[in-house]
Parts: C-alpha cells; structure tokens; sequence
C-alpha cells in the first residue's frame, strides 16, 4: 500500500460523493439554484437602475456601464468558486472544533487542511458560476463591438485573467481558513459568517471609488495592504474591462503586488492552520 | 380586576426575564451593531463615486429623483434605524421550528396567549438593543451629523416616531404570519429565503425606492403597493421630508391598515393551524 495518498483521486471522490448528495434531493438542488441566482438578478436590477442615472461609477475612472459589468461579472466568478469548494467546509471546520470532531479529521492519513477544506463540494454554486460565465460574455461582447476605442481581446489576456481569478480565489480562501482558525481560540464563532460578509462588501466595487478623502485613502491601503481583499476582484477584472488601465504602471504593479499577495496569504494562513491545531483541544468524548 | 393584575405582573415577568438575559452579552451587541454600519461605509462610496461621475468630478448640486448626495447618506443611515425596528432576526424560523419539533405545544397547555408571548419577548428583546446599541449609533450619527440638514419640525419628528412603532409591528406579524406557515408546510425555509430577498430589495434597504420612479413601467407603483417599504424606505424618507402633506397621511393610514391586517392574518393562522397540528416529538 502507497504511504502517501494521491491527493488528485481524492479530490476526485469528494466531487463524486458531494454530486451524488446534492442530486438525491434533487428539488431542494434545483431550489438552491434558483434561489441563489434570484439574489443575483436583483443585485443585477439595482446596478442597471444605478446606471440609468449614471454613465459611469466614479468620474473619468473608466467603469461605464459594461466595464462595470466585467467587473459584476468576476466578482460573479470568484465568489461562486469560493461558495462551491470552501464555504460549506470552513463553516463546517468552526463547528467541529466545537463540537471536538477535529479528532476524526486529525487521525487520517491526509493532509488536514486538505481534508477539511475540499470535503464538500456546493454543486448548486454552479449555477451562479455559469450566470457569471453568460454575463461576462455579454458584457465582453459589448466592450469588443462598440464604436470608439473597442477592446481587442486575445488568448493571452484570458489566460492572464484566469490566472489572476484563481489567486483572487486563493487570497478568499486564506482569509477564511485564518477566520475559521480563530474559533479555536474564541471557542465558538457564531457571526465568523456576518464578519465575512461584512469584510468582502469593501472588495464589492472599483478601487476607485475609495479615491475620495482621506477615510477613503486610509480604507484602500488597509484592504490592500494589510488585508488584500481589495485587489480580489479588481485586478483581474481591469485586465479584461480596461487593458490598458488608467494608468499603466499602476496596472502592472499591482498585478505583480497580486502575486506576492496571494503567495503570502496562503502561507500566513497555512501557518496559523498548523498554529491553530497545536492549540486544539478536544471536546469529544 | 384581579385577573387583569395576574396578567399584568406574568407579562412583567415575562419582560423582566428577557429584559436581563439579553443585557449578559451587551458587549457582543454593541461591536455587532458597530460592525452593521461597515457595509454602509462601502455604499457611501458607492454614492459618491456615483454623484461626482454625474456632475463631472464635482458632486455638489447633483440630484437624483430629489435626493442629493447629502440626502442619500442620511437615507442610508435613517434606513439602519428603520430596519433596527422592523427586522426580527429568528422570528419567523423559530416559531417553524418550534411547530416541527413539537416545542409548541407547552404554549398551547400553558394559560398563555402564544402571539403575546412572543410579541412582548420582542419588545423586551427590542428595548434591550435599543439602550445597548444607542452609544454605537449615537456615535455613527455623531460622526455623519454634517449630512443631515438638522432637526425636522416636530410633527414630522411624531410622524417619523410613529411610523417606526409601526414598523416594528408590521415587522414582527408578518413574520409571525410567514412562521405559522409552518402549520402546513414543516419546512418553510425557502419561503423565508424569498421573504428576505423580497425584504431586502424592496423594502428599501439597497436604495431609496423613489428611484423607481424615473423607470417607466409599473415598477414602481408595485413596489410601493407591497407593504415591505414600510420596513426601511417609509420612516426615512418622512424623517428627510420627502413625504409631506396628505401623502403623509396617506402613508400612515395604509401602514395601520397593513399592520391591522397582518394581526389578523397572524391570529387566523394559528387559529387554523392548532386545528392542524399533530403535535410532532416528543
């Protein structure tokens, strides 16, 4: 028997098991879908009636109406890749240190972080992954078409952009997984949910908009710097919206600041992981 | 006389009991409520951002449907004390719950008025989050202060009182109507889900609902035929003035009229439901 258990075929089964679960019950899966794309097409409504007295969000930042839903459409796919593989499990990972079923998860011959991070798998999160796919081509279609300076898309700024969308997923997952953590400490942590919900809002529209004052500085070099929740959607949405950005050098550093980020949330959060289990004790039993 | 004063002192009771069980996680309370305003903070950007794209950098002098970028923060921070009346986190999915579990039926051998009961738990719980969290809005206000005009007149300033007493109510028997749903329907949580989502669009919540208006369509008259704007948009928009005259009047009669409505609504499902229920657990 292999030692070391193949991580890919793992992976593989807690996609399998979680599809056969979520079709079982299969109206409540349809259910879940249509309600998850609901909350979308309203949010959808309130910005189309946002820009039916505004043509753009901020003034000369350059997020008309169709940039600005590139910029919907990523936010669309980032939090549908985090709701699918990872919220249904850290919010699980809070209650088994409470409940001290960590034990079960600690005893296998797997990574723990691996487990408790991909057991789950939300299939009904696709539906808004596939809502975003749709409004992301309309919006790009309508960028590519229009008259005055049409964005010119190619393969490389795809690939470009997929690699940014998945660091933006990386840095939402170590936030996570450090808030999860912290319930060791605090023993339970009822509104870990509210706080996340709360934090993410800041990273719900343009960078831009924080331009305006000094609150408004101070709020952008926090979530940039100190917590990088800022740069999840926005980077990788202006490589597609504005390819040549506002400003160039901005642009690139940024991007390149996007990666260091993304390198260190994952090993800030690996670390408190490990730091967190060292301070486990069970409940159970 | 005498069964009236018995009454009297077991609601006191009742009141008392909440009263202190919920100051033990004051703390707890005040850094939420705190927390409640940071997503507020985004769409104050949001707005600005908004306001200077249409006046070319410059937001002052701007309007939208009436509302400045002024008028807009104010709305924002009047429909968090709308909805810190009208909401009722729990109540709904409790009362399902108590039903599937069978929990319900210690109210039903107990000599206690189900609805009362609960209705005066709320206002314990209410008041209790009133004094805690009247420090963390009193300094959100304090710090916001430049985006309000001053003081309305004081019949708005009644007007505005009223109509968040209102709201409360409204607030807590529709949920209660929704939750006894659960006589019926064990499960009711997707009906709830669409309940929120229909509260948080349309009461008012997201933006000020005048903003329908300039639409076109019916959009707006349906809107505002629903009685969910009385849970965030109606109290904020007569504090900003924005309603007056027979409007105002208007408006308070047709909120009276909803809550009347939903007292009965509330009382006939359970009526009903009782006859219904099997008394599941154990």
């Amino acid at each position: 028997m292999n030692d070391r258990p193949s991580y890919g075929s793992v992976f593989f089964m807690f996609l399998r098991n979680s599809l056969v679960r979520d079709l079982s019950f299969r109206s409540n899966f349809w259910v879940e879908c249509v309600s998850s794309l609901s909350w979308v097409i309203m949010n959808l409504g309130f910005y189309l009636l946002i820009f039916s007295y505004t043509n753009s969000i901020g003034n000369d930042t350059g997020w008309g109406k169709w940039e600005f839903f590139v910029f919907l459409a990523t936010t669309l796919l980032v939090n549908s890749l985090v709701q699918m593989f990872f919220m249904p499990n850290i919010q699980e990972f809070s209650e088994l240190i409470r409940t001290g079923k960590l034990d079960f998860a600690l005893l296998k011959p797997i990574d723990t972080q691996f487990l408790i991070s991909f057991e789950k798998v939300n299939w009904p999160s696709t539906a808004n992954f596939l809502f975003g796919i749709l409004l992301m081509s309309i919006s790009l279609y309508q960028l590519t078409h229009r008259p005055n300076d049409p964005i010119e898309l190619t393969v490389g700024m795809v690939a470009v952009y997929i690699v940014f969308l998945l660091c933006g997923v990386a840095i939402l997952y170590s936030l996570m997984i450090v808030l999860a953590a912290s319930s060791i400490w605090l023993g339970r942590n009822t509104s870990l949910y509210d706080f996340w919900f709360y934090i993410t809002s800041f990273s719900r529209y343009p960078m831009e908009i924080y331009n305006a004052g000094s609150l408004g500085l101070t709020l952008k070099m926090i979530f940039t710097f100190a917590i990088p929740i800022l740069i999840v959607v926005n980077v990788p949405a202006r490589i597609l919206a504005q390819p040549m950005g506002v400003d160039p050098t901005d642009k690139w550093l940024l991007s390149g600041y996007m990666i260091v980020a993304t390198g260190l949330s994952l090993l800030f959060s690996r670390w408190v992981f490990k730091k967190s289990l060292k301070s486990y004790r069970s409940a159970s039993s | 006389m005498a069964e009236l004063a018995a009454r009297a002192s077991t609601w006191w009771a009742i009141f008392q009991i909440n009263f202190y069980e919920k100051l033990v996680y004051r703390g707890d309370f005040m850094l939420g409520t705190l927390m409640r305003f940071l997503p507020i903070v985004t769409q104050i950007f949001l707005w600005s951002a908004i306001f200077s794209a249409r006046g070319g950098g410059d937001s002052a002098g701007e309007e939208i449907v009436g509302y400045t970028y002024y008028n807009i923060v104010a709305y924002y921070l009047l429909s968090t004390i709308s909805r810190a009346f009208s909401s009722m986190p729990g109540l709904a999915s409790g009362i399902a719950l108590q039903i599937r579990e069978g929990e319900i039926k210690k109210y039903l051998i107990q000599p206690l008025d189900l609805i009362s009961f609960f209705l005066l738990n709320r206002v314990a719980h209410k008041l209790t989050y009133y004094i805690v969290a009247a420090v963390p809005f009193a300094i959100v206000f304090f710090i916001c202060r430049g985006y309000f005009e001053g003081w309305p007149p004081t019949h708005v300033l009644c007007a505005y009182a009223f109509s968040l007493i209102l709201s409360f109510m409204l607030g807590f028997f529709m949920e209660a109507t929704i939750g006894m749903i659960g006589f019926w329907f064990l499960e009711v949580r997707s009906l709830l889900f669409v309940y929120m989502l229909f509260t948080f669009f349309l009461s008012g919540h997201m933006f000020p609902l005048d903003m329908l208006n300039e639409l076109g369509g019916p959009w707006s008259t349906i809107v505002k035929s629903l009685p969910l704007m009385y849970l965030a948009y109606f109290p904020a928009a007569v504090f900003l003035e924005k309603i007056t005259g027979a409007e105002l009047m208007w408006g308070l009669i047709v909120q009276v009229g909803w809550v009347v409505f939903f007292i009965i609504a509330s009382r006939l499902a359970f009526h009903y439901g009782v006859k219904q229920y099997s008394a599941y657990g154990g």
